[in-house]
């Protein structure tokens, strides 16, 4: 009998909570997803959010890009988040899956640009590296001697690849593929420049099938020279303070924080600066985003004002909270541009996603 | 020849010079020799594993114990009308720089809690922010120059002194650091484990009475036994998964919520209680079940009445060791939402939360300096509830148990 009552009464209980969860249909609390690198300025709106008004503070879960796009782009009901955070424009792929499961009215808002570091410890010389440099360092196969063919990273040096760099034993920290500031790196980096090198071009002319990886090629070596090293940053700036030959590429935000032990080096002679990175000046910096879903606006209705928050010159601006924490804000011309569209809550369509 | 025919009493002949003993051993002191090694080498491994831990925990506590303290300084702090709209206007623009501004947004909050203090000007021990703070306890600091004299300035007045942290205990996770705390995740920690507890403890001890006392030894139940202590192996992050994919995508619980979260970590929990619990019923002699039978007692009342008592000291301990590990496990709560920026402390085990180790997690992984010491704070505050649930098992262990 004991058996029966407690086993009955357990049925119960989980049949009520079911129940009692899917019969919600408005949610005080918004629920945001999506890119680690967006994760700390959006937690800090939802802080700012949570504690100067009525509503609960949103949860801010911290997914990487993609999975923050699957999450969100999963479905129309309310148990899917409200807002994404991005490091990367949303994908063709990714707006086509969102239409499919009846995520059709969307807005894109771009915060500002997060730049990406090439650092290392303080007491070396200063290091002016090119962005041919840094391929050349990191590809798993790069030009042979006379520029014909391809063949296995032979470089062990920097002064190997530039006699004028130091002789240093090339040893770089970054980040694993799962992390969307390699994605940045590879893309900025190594896909933009070996899709203009024919030598890895014509490769991929001669059979688009087998070579495909060659139209943009962005493989890193993997002999021990690049050491991937987790998600965690701080993790890499320790690794730069110990090993004294060893560069590291990180979130500009770590730079900043850790200036005492680390430097940057110089990517095409320019040194990264809120400045250079908002103008455009150094190379490698991207754009950050955040979508939100407008069909949960009224379900949700706290979303509007956490947005309007984000948006305002107090968070994003040139003097913004963002700004203190490592966002580099956009140029005043477009940020206003960009607050007017969203609160407009203007509709993303296709022809946005494929213009670049 | 002779030799090879007979080595062993030449052998035997050579060593009667030395030892009349019958049962001497030449290789006597060999032996013992290698006992000796063998005893420095199990030496030093303890040695060894002691190194480590006192290492770990001592640098954690030079690290952390800073967190316990916070910086403060008194400076006039003006409540009206104006400053409750823009709380920057609160303090003179030269401390703007030094006050921490998760204190300042909270002007309006303090206002309405106390309105006598509209229409005021008073001196408060305001929360100053980490890069002050960082300054005081001597660690690397980012302050303009200017900032700066003002702060050296204040010492010497001593308007500028570090308190104890109350706030590293009533507060949750926040972006300025000098405001976070650890209260939403322990809060967090405490519901996941009642959850926890609430399923694992009932459903693996019943478990464990059926195998021991009522199931026969058949392929069946040698199946189940496999699979149970296969279960135990299986890496945490894989009950994450289930964990998504049963409870949040089938049953539509709320996703980050402790509910989910307790119950993935019970899944977790069950084969450690349900071995344990095995152990702790069958050391309970047979002897009193058939005292039991003779006295004609049905199976139930031998189960419920004699044996079940007699084993419980042993579940306790079985148990209280799973609930510590489900405590400091993170993995599986990755993949359900529940490491998170969650600042809230939830109220009920359907709204998000945040546990303590993923709390650490997310501090270890902030760019401000000043999550380093909060790091390891953390670190020390959950390694203590650990130690203390551990200690409890083994007092309770000692206490209670029944020597055969």
């Amino acid at each position: 009998m004991i058996f029966k009552k407690s086993t009955l009464s357990l049925i119960a209980t989980s049949a009520i909570v079911v129940s009692s969860i899917n019969t919600a249909q408005a949610r005080d609390q918004i629920r945001i997803v999506g890119s680690s690198t967006v994760y700390p300025f959006s937690s800090s709106v939802a802080e700012e959010f949570g504690a100067t008004s009525k509503n609960p503070t949103p949860v801010v879960e911290s997914t990487g890009s993609g999975g923050g796009m699957k999450l969100f782009c999963k479905g129309d009901d309310l148990k899917t988040p409200d807002i994404t955070n991005a490091s990367r424009r949303m994908k063709i792929k990714e707006f086509k899956l969102c239409e499919k499961n009846g995520v059709t009215d969307i807005t894109e808002a771009v915060i500002g640009f997060d730049g990406i570091a090439i650092a290392q410890n303080k007491h070396n010389a200063p290091l002016k590296l090119t962005k041919k440099h840094l391929l050349l360092a990191v590809a798993e196969q790069v030009p042979s001697k006379d520029g014909k063919t391809l063949v296995k990273n032979p470089y062990k040096k920097w002064s190997d690849i530039d006699p004028s760099l130091p002789d240093r034993e090339i040893i770089i920290y970054g980040p694993p593929t799962s992390s969307g500031t390699r994605d940045a790196f590879e893309d900025m980096i190594m896909k933009g420049q070996t899709k203009k090198m024919p030598v890895y071009t014509s490769l991929y002319k001669k059979d688009k099938v087998k070579n495909k990886g060659y139209k943009k090629y962005h493989k890193i070596r993997q002999d021990g020279v690049y050491v991937p090293s987790g998600e965690n940053d701080n993790l890499i700036v320790q690794k730069l303070d110990k090993n004294q030959a060893a560069i590291g590429i990180f979130g500009y935000s770590f730079l900043m924080e850790n200036d005492d032990k680390i430097s940057a080096a110089t990517v095409n002679g320019i040194t990264p600066t809120p400045d250079t990175i908002s103008s455009g000046k150094y190379p490698i910096s991207r754009s950050l985003f955040f979508y939100t879903k407008n069909s949960h606006r009224k379900a949700v209705p706290a979303m509007d004002k956490y947005v309007e928050l984000f948006m305002k010159e107090d968070m994003i601006g040139n003097d913004g909270i963002l700004s203190e924490i490592g966002l580099i804000p956009l140029p005043d011309a477009r940020r206003t541009s960009i607050r007017a569209r969203v609160a407009q809550h203007k509709k993303l369509t296709l022809d946005d996603l494929s213009k670049k | 020849m002779n030799n090879i025919i007979e080595p062993t009493s030449e052998k035997h002949q050579s060593s009667q010079v030395v030892n009349d003993n019958p049962f001497y051993d030449p290789t006597l002191i060999k032996r013992h020799n290698k006992a000796k090694r063998f005893k420095f080498f199990t030496i030093a491994s303890i040695v060894f594993a002691i190194c480590f831990l006192v290492f770990f925990l001592g640098d954690m506590v030079v690290k952390g114990l800073p967190a316990f303290q916070q910086t403060y300084v008194q400076i006039d702090v003006t409540y009206n009308k104006k400053t409750i709209v823009s709380t920057r206007k609160a303090i003179d623009k030269k401390y703007r720089r030094i006050v921490s501004r998760a204190w300042l947004r909270n002007i309006p909050k303090l206002v309405e809690a106390s309105p006598e203090l509209i229409n005021t000007t008073r001196k408060t021990w305001v929360l100053a922010n980490h890069q002050i703070d960082q300054y005081m306890k001597g660690h690397y600091y980012k302050i303009k120059d200017k900032q700066l004299k003002l702060i050296q300035q204040m010492e010497q007045q001593a308007t500028i002194k570090l308190k104890f942290n109350s706030l590293f205990f009533t507060h949750g996770d926040s972006k300025t650091p000098e405001n976070s705390g650890m209260l939403s995740a322990t809060i967090g920690s405490i519901l996941t484990l009642i959850v926890t507890m609430l399923t694992a403890f009932p459903l693996g001890v019943m478990t464990a009475v059926y195998l021991e006392e009522f199931a026969e030894d058949n392929r069946w139940t040698q199946l189940i036994e496999v699979n149970i202590n296969n279960l135990a192996a299986i890496p945490s992050i894989l009950f994450g998964l289930l964990g998504l994919a049963v409870f949040i995508n089938l049953l539509g619980m709320p996703r980050s919520s402790p509910l989910v979260g307790g119950l993935t970590l019970a899944l977790m929990t069950l084969p450690i209680i349900i071995v344990s619990s095995r152990a702790a019923l069958r050391s309970v002699p047979d002897s009193i079940r058939q005292a039991g039978y003779g006295l004609g007692l049905t199976k139930i009342q031998v189960v419920q009445d004699h044996v079940l008592p007699l084993a419980f000291p042993g579940i306790m301990t079985g148990s209280i060791i799973g609930m510590a590990q489900a405590m400091g496990e993170t993995a599986p709560l990755i993949i359900i939402g529940m490491i998170a920026f969650i600042p809230d402390s939830p109220s009920s085990i359907f709204e998000a939360a945040t546990v303590m180790p993923a709390q650490i997690f997310t501090w270890a992984g902030m760019p401000e300096r000043a999550y380093i010491e909060r790091t390891a704070a953390g670190i020390m505050i959950l390694l203590s509830v650990l130690i203390s649930l551990n200690t409890l098992a083994i007092i309770l262990r000692k206490k209670l148990e029944v020597k055969w």
